[in-house]
């Protein structure tokens, strides 16, 4: 249970170890982009954590991050090509973001620090903490931007009509505003 | 030669890898702490980027697509990304020393920088011919070098500013980036898309 619930607060990838910067920032122009994203790194984590966990006795040391880039790469490239099958919406609006999960460094992280030293079950709940707690990071954003840029969450429309959007929450800069505050907020919280 | 120019004004500025692609935001966060090792990891990434799409654009030319792999692409580009970064690291350590010395230790860590395999599959989706993607790779890395060293200026001065505890660290950085994204934003005018 301990693997689990830090990952969701008190080691949160995004807010407090502040990995996996750039799919955090560049896709969570709304709240679903931000859940697809966060499910399909959730994915490769399991997955990979899962298998780092299994062949680590067998990997020479000097390679391994090398042989935990390419076991990451396969998974990433599974749930590619899953998305552009059943959600090609949301596969074209994540772009280039997909792929770019291999080198996402939560996922080396977790493998690195977790993963190679632990059993299966253990690196398993570990993924499962991390993904979740990225997870409900990206949500977060993307609903903030989505409702400041956008006037809606899920495509749902929360501001009255007349309420004039703030574009700039859905550019480039909105996003690093957004995250600086909610680190800060996080910050406060836990001192 | 009108194309090159427009990427490069493009890459460089207008749509900067880190400020608007937000590419390589790992590094931009943790080695823009002071200006001699942006100057450095900022040398490398521009080093590498130029020679790993190029690299990257033959292999999916002239391997890939001819044997029709294309769905070996991630697999592939990471593989030349990292046996890249190893073999110009083995090189600067025996033919100079020198840059070895200035760069050597930001090489294992541009790896996993996701601006290199971003700037490699950018150079797909946008079907860029190869002096094209090499402009791409080179500009785009420049760009990066540009916005770091800006970076580490500001954080040498903010050393000095008095900071509310909750903003210390990464969040007034992550601040910073965004009002820097805020000012690149002025940049859009040059070229009318």
């Amino acid at each position: 249970m301990k693997e689990i619930v830090k990952g969701l607060w008190k080691e949160h990838p995004v807010f407090r170890q502040l990995l996996g910067m750039c799919p955090t920032l560049a896709v969570t122009t709304s709240a679903i982009n931000g859940v697809s994203m966060g499910l399909a790194v959730v994915f490769v984590l399991i997955f990979s954590s899962t298998a780092v966990s299994l062949i680590k006795k067998i990997v020479p040391p000097q390679v391994r991050i090398a042989v935990y880039t390419i076991i990451i790469a396969a998974f990433v490239t599974i749930v590619d090509i899953f998305f552009k099958a059943y959600f090609p919406q949301i596969s074209k609006a994540l772009g280039p973001y997909l792929p770019l999960i291999i080198v996402n460094c939560i996922i080396l992280g977790r493998c690195e620090a977790f993963a190679s030293k632990h059993g299966i079950f253990a690196s398993i709940r570990d993924g499962l903490g991390m993904g979740a707690g990225f997870c409900w990071g990206l949500l977060l954003l993307g609903s903030i931007r989505e409702l400041f840029g956008a006037g809606s969450i899920f495509g749902l429309r929360i501001l009255p009509l007349n309420y004039e959007p703030m574009i700039a929450m859905i550019l480039p800069a909105g996003a690093f505003l957004v995250l600086g505050f909610l680190v800060a907020g996080m910050n406060k919280i836990e001192r | 030669m009108k194309e090159l120019i427009l990427i490069f004004i493009s890459t460089f500025l207008i749509n900067n890898f880190v400020l608007s692609y937000f590419l390589g935001i790992c590094p931009f966060l943790g080695v823009s702490g002071k200006i001699e090792s942006a100057l450095g990891m900022g040398m490398a990434v521009t080093f590498v980027m130029t020679i790993a799409s190029s690299l990257s654009w033959l292999i999916y030319h002239l391997i890939l697509a001819k044997f029709n792999l294309l769905f070996l692409e991630y697999v592939v580009f990471i593989l030349v990304i990292a046996s890249l970064v190893q073999i110009v690291e083995m090189f600067m350590r025996k033919y100079s020393p020198a840059l070895y010395q200035s760069l050597g230790i930001y090489l294992p860590l541009i790896t996993t920088n996701c601006a290199i395999l971003g700037a490699a599959l950018f150079m797909v989706t946008r079907n860029y011919s190869f002096l094209e993607t090499a402009m791409f790779g080179f500009s785009g890395g420049l760009g990066f070098l540009l916005v770091l060293m800006i970076m580490a200026g500001i954080r040498e001065e903010l050393n000095y500013a008095d900071i509310p505890k909750p903003f210390q660290g990464a969040a007034l950085t992550i601040i910073t980036a965004g009002l820097l994204a805020l000012t690149f934003m002025g940049f859009s005018g040059l070229i009318s898309a």
